[in-house]
């Protein structure tokens, strides 16, 4: 950890310690190069700062949220919808919500390791159903390096060969909590397809890490680095090579450039002393997340650079998405009255269902997943919370009492996780008239689904409530209606934001050519969510680390041809 | 840990957070603290008012009372978890007040004392009319969103107390060498097996 840079130059500057900036990290370092990594939280080491074993009587506050962690006291990651003197707007009628972290592994602290694989039709949807655009680089290009990826990693799952569902090199998946097996059951009835999890958690020890002990606090941060986080399995063992150095509560600015358009650094604010820094890099990737590298880019403004930096197609915060989501949860009457057991295994389901429909027979263009939860988790606060939903509850006394207990792990819900096709009015754009408490400019978001992404969503409500009835449940309160967009989540809210620095292979309607190379500025690269071209029915976190992965391995071969 | 040592590192953890002078949050912290364990002292809250803390004592109690198995709320130091949570949350704090005010003023109405003097009969009359949401007239809603919010608040603090914690069974938060999934009964009781095929089922 160091709070100064030690060099007057860096081969390489990187903006942003989540996935891509830590993979770009972890590679560039160990292909020789001096790594300078600004990141806008403080350090953080899972094996020291984890509240992993905690019970919920360890704290008055048995794991409620405080300001600095929304997702509970205990949860790893530092950060917010709503971060202190880091203000964002929305245009009027928009709906969306921006989670940041501020730590050391960014939003790595914070995901369910759902790691899957883009599969080839992802790479090129525009050519199947004319939507949207193909990207610059296929499933086979990529597939090398989500191989490197699952090696260095670890992943888990099974081998099942499903059209468009990638397999990789996995380690054992854990067998299903009994609740999923249920699940299972009701899924295999209905045809829907239904198989172990895909999560970056090891259970076979991997280049020096413990495997899983199946505490299911993941979330929490993990004490013997068995799951993924940027920070400890990447930052950590990168700092070893003697070439990183991670300047924490270091706030970039904008990217600095000389007369001759090339990048030459990065400016910054450091947070503790307000002060204005400059760190010099022969290369800067930025790898802040989709819309932080937005804003930097679209606030690096110089005479070569009146749009912003890398900007002269125009496209830098267009092409905005998020993954779409909804929920139903429902009461199983068959799995009240438990008997005690460990129901923990890992920290998220064992179980999910990968797309399985062909869209050619529905209303909308593009499919989505199904995560399921459910089982005896950790009591904390909010515990069993509206018991009165349940039937035949007691309201109070000795009857209520015996229905908690009867009455918990009987709930089994379900989460659609589905693609959005880019559209014009999702976007984000420089703020003019607000600016953060450092003085740069902040992001305007506007946003709106189509009737792509609703008629997903109600196929997902119809799915979920089709499963419910299967097992014989009962759904948590009916379907919201076409008003309410069939309870489509807010924009933003599944925090899987994309696209707002798109890739391509032209240069008028795309920030970066394939290698994650800004078109106009050589020396420049992106390497978080900002260049995906599409969404997929998948989680973004494995490609986002594929693709860092490969724009690396570019940058170290055009500094050895001495190109950059 | 020394209390002393767990009082500490509570206090600064609750500082961080919010903006309470260290004396409050530290007395909190220490009477909680010292509830789980057991012998608490006679505590005085922070956030409820002399007149309110027998109130929420006994609803506590009469929301999750002991039996066979476990304590009641009190015993499990719900109302100071209680205390605490208001006090952390400035914000929320106003259903909590007016809540206690009308099922005050309704038990006073009614039977002319207050909910703490009221006997067993009378109380659960007041309850009845309260604890649940579906069948509750319209006239005592305010009551049922009180009463709602505060058995969620009693269910938070008293499942997971060690207390809770101990009689709801939850086995978990332990490392475990290997994962060899749920139990046979619990599986036959379920009707699954280990033996079914994870494989995805085709159709159409």
């Amino acid at each position: 950890m160091h709070t100064q840079p030690k060099r007057l130059e860096y081969d390489v500057v990187i903006v942003g310690s989540g996935a891509g900036g830590g993979m770009a990290a972890h590679v560039l370092t160990q292909a020789g190069a001096n790594v300078l990594m600004l990141e806008a939280g403080g350090w953080w080491d899972n094996t020291k700062d984890s509240q992993m074993m905690k019970m919920p009587y360890d704290s008055p506050r048995r794991g409620a949220s405080t300001p600095e962690r929304p997702f509970g006291e205990f949860d790893a990651c530092v950060g917010g919808w709503q971060l202190p003197g880091e203000p964002y707007t929305k245009a009027p009628g928009t709906k969306f919500d921006w989670w940041r972290g501020r730590m050391l592994g960014g939003r790595t602290n914070h995901w369910g390791r759902i790691s899957l694989r883009f599969g080839p039709d992802d790479f090129r949807r525009k050519s199947i159903d004319g939507l949207g655009d193909d990207w610059p680089v296929t499933y086979n290009e990529v597939a090398p390096y989500y191989d490197q990826v699952d090696k260095l990693i670890g992943i888990f799952g099974s081998v099942e060969k499903l059209p468009n569902h990638p397999d990789g090199i996995f380690q054992p998946a854990p067998r299903p909590r009994c609740h999923e097996l249920v699940v299972k059951q009701a899924a295999d009835r209905l045809g829907v397809w239904c198989i172990p999890s895909r999560l970056s958690i090891i259970t076979k020890p991997t280049n020096g890490r413990a495997p899983c002990h199946y505490c299911a606090q993941c979330n929490r941060g993990c004490m013997t680095n068995s799951n993924f986080t940027s920070g400890n399995v990447l930052l950590i063992p990168a700092t070893k090579t003697g070439r990183l150095t991670v300047v924490t509560n270091a706030m970039a600015r904008e990217v600095t450039v000389d007369a001759k358009g090339n990048a030459t650094g990065v400016s910054y604010v450091d947070k503790a002393s307000g002060k204005d820094l400059h760190v010099k890099g022969r290369v800067v990737v930025l790898a802040a997340s989709a819309c932080e590298s937005a804003r930097i880019m679209l606030n690096s403004k110089s005479s070569r650079f009146p749009q912003g930096i890398g900007n002269s197609s125009g496209v830098v915060g267009k092409y905005l998405t998020d993954t779409t989501g909804t929920d139903v949860g429902g009461f199983i009457p068959k799995l009240t009255n438990h008997m005690q057991h460990n129901c923990d295994g890992v920290g998220g389901g064992h179980i999910y269902m990968p797309w399985w429909v062909n869209n050619k027979k529905l209303n909308f263009p593009r499919g989505y997943h199904i995560e399921v939860w459910g089982g005896l988790g950790q009591p904390s606060y909010g515990f069993m919370g509206g018991i009165e939903n349940y039937p035949n509850f007691s309201g109070y006394g000795a009857g209520l009492k015996e229905d908690y207990r009867r009455f918990w792990g009987a709930t089994v819900g379900f989460s659609g996780r589905g693609e959005m096709i880019p559209n014009a009015d999702s976007y984000c754009e420089i703020d003019t008239a607000q600016k953060d408490k450092w003085g740069i400019p902040v992001l305007k978001f506007h946003w709106k689904w189509s009737d792509y992404e609703t008629n997903q969503v109600k196929h997902m409500q119809e799915t979920f409530r089709t499963l419910i009835a299967e097992m014989g449940g009962e759904v948590w309160g009916a379907m919201p209606g076409k008003d309410k967009g069939y309870g489509i989540s807010n924009g933003g809210s599944i925090i899987h934001e994309l696209g707002t620095v798109r890739m391509g292979n032209d240069p008028r309607t795309s920030a970066l050519n394939a290698h994650q190379q800004a078109w106009d500025c050589k020396n420049l690269f992106v390497a978080d969510g900002g260049p995906f071209v599409s969404q997929a029915d998948k989680n973004p976190t494995w490609t986002i680390l594929a693709l860092a992965w490969r724009t690396a391995d570019y940058i170290t071969q055009q500094r050895k041809a001495g190109a950059l | 840990m020394q209390r002393r040592d767990v009082v500490k590192l509570m206090a600064a953890a609750s500082l961080a957070a919010i903006g309470l002078g260290a004396p409050e949050v530290a007395r909190a912290a220490e009477h909680a603290q010292a509830a789980l364990q057991g012998g608490a002292p006679a505590y005085t809250p922070i956030f409820f008012t002399k007149t309110e803390w027998p109130v929420v004592r006994s609803l506590a109690d009469l929301v999750i009372p002991k039996d066979a198995r476990s304590g009641g709320a009190t015993d499990a130091g719900v109302p100071e978890f209680m205390d605490f949570i208001m006090n952390e949350n400035p914000g929320s704090q106003k259903w909590m007040r007016d809540g206690l005010k009308w099922l005050t003023a309704e038990h006073r109405t009614r039977f002319n004392r207050d909910f703490v003097q009221g006997s067993a009969a009378q109380q659960r009359e007041v309850l009845n009319d309260i604890a649940f949401p579906k069948k509750a007239k319209p006239a005592f809603k305010a009551g049922v969103e009180f009463f709602t919010r505060f058995r969620d608040l009693t269910s938070s603090g008293f499942w997971t107390s060690r207390m809770g914690v101990k009689d709801i069974g939850y086995m978990g938060n332990i490392t475990l060498s290997a994962w060899d999934g749920c139990p046979e009964p619990q599986l036959a009781k379920l009707g699954v097996s280990y033996k079914m095929s994870m494989r995805a089922v085709r159709k159409g």
